[in-house]
């Protein structure tokens, strides 16, 4: 099961590094990543694996919700179905 | 693959585009609750409803989290009660009401409809009982919501229905002065009403449904309005073709959070209900889509065409997104849910009398309208057979939810709160129909209506 975590926010040190992180902990794969920085604003897509984590999926977005409110970014992962039913015929 | 701009174009019309599933109802058989007892039957109707709709709240809670797609209600529709509490001893059915309510609280939704009776030829017993209940059903009970249909292209329109339901919108408002008339915000007459409407205060599972469904209404006027903002001073064939594609792309979302819920609720999909719903909120009214398409104003001259373009263009991007598409589907039009049409009532754009030819060509009827406090029981009547005459003619749903605010008039606001919004009291033709409606009977089904 694939799922997209976006971030956007303000470009810092460490905000692959620090999410990276909380992945691994819960055993979620990190399948592709994307990342621009336009004008000071970080977007970041991370494509990843949310098969077999550790943690619940709502318990996995509370973790990175929480560090986005620290890091002062807005982060957020989504199941891939809601962008594949959309933009799919 | 999927790429990086439609992600963020997906996130874009959640974040700032007001893009949300407006509900996710559960359809449930009642039928099987009928009892001498009414009391017995009262007590099957809350273990049924409490039993099948027990997870629907959590579901839709985790279907949320996991989509990241905000669903704003969950609620419950049911076999039309006047069905249900037919074969009991009950004389009033508000006890009926009171059990629904207590089964919606149980289960966390935020409305239950179904307080329901389909007289459109007639009346049964069980018909009368429910309708002269229904004052005080809505005003001692908080979630349920309550509909009458008193019409039908095939069956013609039913103008004693119709007269009764004007005096009963007038006692309902009244037993309900205090909170300013809500309890008219819960009550809905309609003309061909459909059987798996999601939204409510319409809402009933219809006769002809399974044991148990789940329907979805999607929403995105927000969506829809930065779409058309897009395309500057580009062509109606482009406005059209724009609707459409954001149509398609809001319903299959609709589609989508439908398929789960049924999934993990082990319970039929039913269908989506494509409605461009507004709320209160800025950016997510329907009216700022008409006022985008280049109208000053919604309510001036081009508002119906706007109308019929947006309505239509959304049905066909829609019914490519979705395997079964049902319910109202098109667009709405709730005055005091729509902060653009409160606007444009108190700037004196937009009248009844344009709204009644909006309805002409959008998917309800004249919904969430303030009027004044000593509007007459047979106005409130012929407000209501003109509705559901162009609905009988036209072979359309249409449907009245008035709200006649006891002691305001003209120029007063009534606020409902939440998603029910704030009402501009509009102006009502004040001459008399009395002789009219007093006639009764019914008017003929129209000739249009012999297809067989």
């Amino acid at each position: 099961m694939k799922s997209f975590i976006t971030v956007i926010g303000e470009d810092n040190v460490g905000i692959i590094a620090s999410i990276a992180n909380i992945l691994a902990e819960q055993n979620v794969n990190i399948l592709d990543i994307n990342q621009t920085v336009m004008q000071d604003i970080f977007t970041m897509i991370m494509m990843v694996d949310t098969s077999e984590p550790r943690c619940s999926f709502a318990e996995l977005s509370e973790m990175l919700t929480e560090y986005g409110k620290k890091a002062g970014l807005s982060v957020r992962i989504q199941r891939e179905e809601i962008f594949r039913s959309m933009h799919r015929i | 693959m999927i790429r990086p701009d439609e992600i963020l174009e997906t996130i874009e019309m959640i974040d700032r585009e007001n893009l949300d599933i407006r509900t996710i109802t559960m359809g449930i058989s009642l039928r099987d609750c009928a009892s001498e007892s009414a009391e017995k039957s009262c007590g099957k109707i809350y273990d049924k409803v409490t039993r099948l709709a027990e997870k629907l709240v959590v579901s839709a809670t985790e279907i949320q989290t996991e989509f990241g797609i905000p669903i704003i209600n969950k609620r419950i529709s049911v076999t039309p009660i006047a069905l249900v509490a037919e074969s009991s001893d009950a004389k009033n059915y508000t006890i009926f009401a009171e059990a629904l309510d207590r089964a919606a609280a149980e289960t966390g939704v935020d409305f239950i409809g179904g307080f329901s009776a389909l007289v459109h030829k007639g009346y049964t017993s069980g018909d009368e009982k429910l309708i002269e209940s229904i004052p005080e059903a809505l005003s001692s009970t908080r979630k349920v919501c309550s509909s009458v249909n008193i019409a039908t292209t095939r069956a013609g329109l039913n103008m004693d229905a119709v007269a009764r339901m004007g005096r009963i919108i007038k006692e309902t408002a009244r037993l309900t002065a205090d909170q300013g008339g809500l309890g008219c915000a819960k009550l809905v007459v309609f003309a061909n009403v459909p059987e798996d409407n999601p939204f409510m205060a319409g809402a009933f599972h219809g006769i002809g449904e399974p044991e148990s469904v789940i329907n979805v209404g999607i929403s995105g006027p927000g969506v829809v309005q930065s779409a058309v903002r897009k395309l500057d001073g580009a062509d109606f064939g482009a406005v059209a073709e724009t609707i459409k594609k954001s149509a398609f792309k809001i319903t299959r979302i609709g589609e989508l959070v439908a398929r789960e819920a049924s999934k993990r609720l082990d319970t039929r999909f039913g269908i989506v209900d494509l409605s461009l719903a507004p709320t209160p909120a800025m950016g997510d009214s329907v009216a700022h889509i008409l006022e985008e398409m280049g109208l000053e104003k919604c309510g001036a001259p081009g508002t119906t065409a706007a109308l019929a373009l947006l309505n239509d263009a959304v049905k066909k991007g829609g019914a490519m997104a979705s395997s079964y598409v049902g319910g109202l589907s098109g667009s709405f039009i709730p005055v005091s849910e729509d902060a653009g049409m409160i606007d444009a009532v108190r700037c004196g754009s937009l009248t009844l009398e344009k709204l009644e030819a909006m309805t002409c060509v959008c998917s309800v009827g004249l919904d969430m309208i303030a009027l004044p406090g000593d509007t007459s029981a047979e106005t409130i009547a012929g407000i209501i057979a003109d509705e559901a005459a162009i609905g009988m003619i036209n072979n359309k749903t249409t449907a009245v939810r008035v709200i006649p605010v006891p002691n305001m008039k003209v120029g007063d606001t009534v606020e409902f709160g939440g998603l029910l919004g704030s009402g501009p009291v509009m102006e009502v033709n004040r001459f008399s129909n009395e002789k009219f409606i007093k006639r009764g009977g019914r008017i003929p089904a129209p000739i249009h209506s012999m297809r067989n």
